[in-house]
C-alpha cells in the first residue's frame, strides 16, 4: 500500500505526551487536532484507532505534509477558525501544546468545548520549579525544551500554571473530566505539588451541560 | 455511440477522436429552456474496473477540452493535463478510468453555439440558450448514468473546472466520493466579470463577428477572439512570472523601433498567444462559456449561505489554491474551507506556494502533484480501492 507510516513513528513511538493524549479517545470517533503539526497523532489515531479524524495547522509545511499522507488537514488557526464549525461536530477537540500561542486562549477554550463533546489540551506548566528557579536566581525568562525560545522570538505569549488553568476551567463553568500532569519526559506524574514539580498539565474537559 | 464529431477551426472542420452521447432526452436549463436532443462529446483513459468505483471525472477550464491526456487534434499540442494523467502519473490511468466531457457549449464536439442546431439545419449562434455551470454538471450526469457509474471516485478540475466539481458536490453529493477543486471559487468576482467582458466586448467588437452569425457567412471574429484571450491570458499568470518570463526584453531587436510592432517580447509573446488560440477556438462558443462562468454563484443558489450548498455532503474535500493566483485568490478557497466546515464536511485544504499565478494547476508545480497524489491515495484506501 502507498499509505505506509513514511516518516512516522510506530505508535510505541509516539511522543509520550500524545501517547496519554490518545489514550484518552475512544476508538470509532470524531476527532479535530488543532495545531496538529505534521499530522503524528492524528495519524496514529486515524490508523490505529480508526477515528474520524480532521486536522488544523498554521504552518502551510505541516499541512502539506498532513495531506500527502492522507489526513484531512486545513491551514487555519485556532484563534480565527474556530467559530466556522458547528456546536457538538465532533466527539473530540484536540488542542495539544498550542493554548499558549493563541491571542484569545478564553475564548479558544470555550469553542473547543462548544465544537467537541470533550475537549483535550495540554501546555506547559509555567509554575514548574526550573522556571520559578530560572526568575528568582538567574533573573532570565525561561528557556526549557518545552519553551526554548528566546523572550523576544517567542510565539508563546499566553503562558500559565496548571492551577491558572484550573482556575479558567471553573470560572468558565467547564467540567474537569480528568486531568494529567506529566513530568519532562512526558510520563504521568502523580505525586504531590503537581503545579511545582510537572513540566506539563493536559485535561480532558467538556461542556458544563 | 462513436459516430465521428467534428470541430469548427479556422481551417474547416477536423474530425475529432473520442466518444460521444446523443441524447434525446431534455435537458432542463437553468435559463428555462429545454434542450434536446444534445451531444456530449468526450475522452476515457484507462480501464472501469468491475464495480465501476475507480472513475474519476476531470473537468476541463474554460478554454480547455476533453483531450486531457493525448496529443490535442487541433494544435497537435499534449493534452492539457498530459503533466498529471497518464500511466503512473498521479491520476494514474492503471488504477484509475478517467473521463473528461467538452462542456455543454463548448466547441470540441459538444452541443454548442458553433454546431447545427438540427430544428433549423443552421449553426446555432447566438440562438443557442445562455447555459450554467449546473448545466454541464447535468449534462455530465447524463453522460455518467449512461456509462452506469453510480459513484464517481473523484472530480476534479481547476479554475472552471473547480466550480464545475463544487457543483457536482453540491448537486449530486452521493454521486462524489472525493472532490478536488482546484484555483478556483465558489462564485465569480466583480473583478473576474469585468475581464471576462472585456473579452466578450473586443469579439463583439470585431466586424467579423456580424451579431454572432459568421457561421453562415463564413467570416469568423478571429481578431476580437484573439485580443479577448491576449487579456485573459495575463490574468492567468502573474507579475514575478511575466517579469521572470520576459522583463523588458526586446523581440528580435536592438533598439526600439518608435513604432506599434511588437518591440518587447512580451508582446509578441500575447500576440502568438492569441493567433493560436482561435485556430482551436469558436468566438461565440467563448461567449457563452465565460457567461457562464459570470453566472457562476454556489452560496446564491442555496439561500445566500455557502455552507448550505454542503449541508450533510458525504464527500471527502481536498481544496487547493495557489499563492500568485489574483485571478482566484486563496481568500476565495478560504470561503469555501470555511463553508465545508461550517457544514461538517470532510476536507482538506492547501495552499501551495509558486509565483506561476493562475496557470500552476496546469504547470510541474511539485506540491501540487504531491497534495494530489496523498489525497487520492488517502481516499482509494477509505474506497477500498487497490493501491499503486
Amino acid at each position: 500500500m502507498s499509505m505506509d507510516a513514511r516518516n512516522f513513528n510506530p505508535p510505541s513511538q509516539l511522543r509520550g505526551d500524545l501517547r496519554l493524549v490518545g489514550s484518552m479517545i475512544e476508538p470509532q470517533t470524531r476527532v479535530l487536532d488543532i495545531g496538529c503539526g505534521d499530522g503524528e497523532l492524528l495519524y496514529y489515531l486515524v490508523h490505529s484507532k480508526g477515528v474520524d479524524g480532521r486536522g488544523m495547522e498554521l504552518s502551510q509545511s505541516g499541512v502539506n505534509s498532513c495531506v500527502r499522507h492522507g489526513l484531512s488537514v486545513i491551514q487555519g488557526d485556532a484563534d480565527n477558525d474556530l467559530e466556522d464549525y458547528p456546536s457538538d461536530a465532533f466527539d473530540y477537540v484536540v488542542l495539544s501544546q498550542t493554548l499558549q500561542a493563541t491571542r484569545k486562549p478564553r475564548e479558544v477554550l470555550l469553542n473547543l468545548v462548544r465544537i467537541g463533546r470533550h475537549a483535550i489540551v495540554s501546555f506547559p506548566n509555567f509554575g514548574h520549579w526550573r522556571i520559578r528557579m530560572g526568575l528568582l536566581i538567574a533573573g532570565r525568562l525561561p528557556s526549557t525544551p518545552l519553551l526554548p525560545y528566546p523572550w523576544h522570538e517567542t510565539p508563546n505569549i499566553h503562558l500559565c500554571t496548571i492551577r491558572d488553568f484550573a482556575l479558567l476551567c471553573r470560572d468558565e463553568g467547564i467540567r474537569v473530566e480528568k486531568s494529567v500532569s506529566l513530568d519532562r519526559f512526558g510520563r504521568p506524574y502523580t505525586r504531590a505539588l503537581a503545579n511545582l514539580m510537572a513540566e506539563q498539565g493536559l485535561f480532558l474537559l467538556s461542556r458544563a451541560r | 455511440m462513436n459516430r465521428p464529431v467534428a470541430a469548427p477551426t479556422r481551417n474547416g472542420r477536423v474530425k475529432l477522436p473520442g466518444h460521444v452521447l446523443d441524447v434525446t432526452a431534455p435537458l432542463a436549463l437553468d435559463c428555462g429552456v429545454e434542450l434536446a436532443p444534445y451531444t456530449i462529446a468526450y475522452q476515457t483513459y484507462g480501464k472501469l474496473n468491475a464495480d465501476r468505483s475507480n472513475a474519476i471525472l476531470v473537468c476541463h477550464a474554460l478554454t480547455g477540452d476533453q483531450y486531457v491526456a493525448e496529443p490535442h487534434p487541433v494544435t497537435g499540442k499534449p493534452g492539457w493535463w498530459d503533466i498529471l494523467a497518464g500511466p503512473g502519473k498521479v491520476l494514474d490511468t492503471n488504477r484509475y478510468f478517467l473521463i473528461c466531457a467538452n462542456v455543454l457549449g463548448g466547441c470540441m464536439g459538444s452541443t454548442g453555439p458553433a454546431e447545427i442546431n438540427p430544428a433549423t439545419g443552421e449553426p446555432w449562434g447566438l440562438s443557442f440558450p445562455v447555459i450554467t455551470v449546473a448545466d454541464m454538471v447535468r449534462a455530465q450526469k447524463q453522460l455518467l448514468d449512461h456509462l452506469g457509474i453510480k459513484q464517481l471516485f473523484c472530480v476534479t478540475g481547476g479554475s472552471m473546472g473547480g466550480m464545475q466539481v463544487l457543483q457536482w458536490a453540491a448537486s449530486y453529493p452521493e454521486r462524489v466520493f472525493a472532490a478536488v477543486p482546484i484555483a478556483t471559487a465558489a462564485r465569480h468576482s466583480a473583478q473576474n466579470i469585468a475581464f471576462h467582458e472585456v473579452g466578450r466586448q473586443a469579439i463583439m467588437a470585431d466586424p467579423e463577428w456580424c451579431s454572432g452569425n459568421y457561421q453562415p457567412q463564413n467570416r469568423n471574429p478571429s481578431r476580437g477572439l484573439a485580443v479577448a484571450r491576449m487579456a485573459a491570458h495575463i490574468t492567468y499568470l502573474s507579475e514575478a512570472a511575466l517579469h521572470r518570463k520576459f522583463g523588458r526584453n526586446l523581440q528580435d531587436r536592438n533598439a526600439l523601433t518608435f513604432g506599434f510592432d511588437a518591440d518587447f517580447q512580451v508582446e509578441n509573446y500575447l500576440r502568438h498567444q492569441g493567433i493560436t488560440f482561435v485556430e482551436r477556438f469558436d468566438a461565440n462558443s467563448y461567449l457563452y462559456i465565460t457567461r457562464a462562468c459570470d453566472y457562476f454563484d454556489l452560496a446564491a443558489e442555496h439561500g445566500g449561505a455557502l455552507a448550505n450548498a454542503f449541508r450533510g455532503c458525504p464527500t471527502r474535500f481536498c481544496v487547493i489554491s495557489f499563492t500568485s493566483d489574483w485571478l482566484y485568490p486563496t481568500r476565495e478557497s478560504r470561503e469555501i474551507v470555511h463553508a465545508l466546515n461550517a457544514a461538517a464536511a470532510n476536507v482538506s485544504f492547501v495552499e501551495v506556494a509558486t509565483d506561476k499565478g493562475h496557470d500552476a494547476f496546469l504547470l510541474d508545480e511539485p506540491e501540487l502533484h504531491a497534495t494530489l497524489r496523498g489525497f487520492l491515495d488517502g481516499c482509494a484506501q477509505h474506497r477500498g480501492l487497490p493501491g499503486a
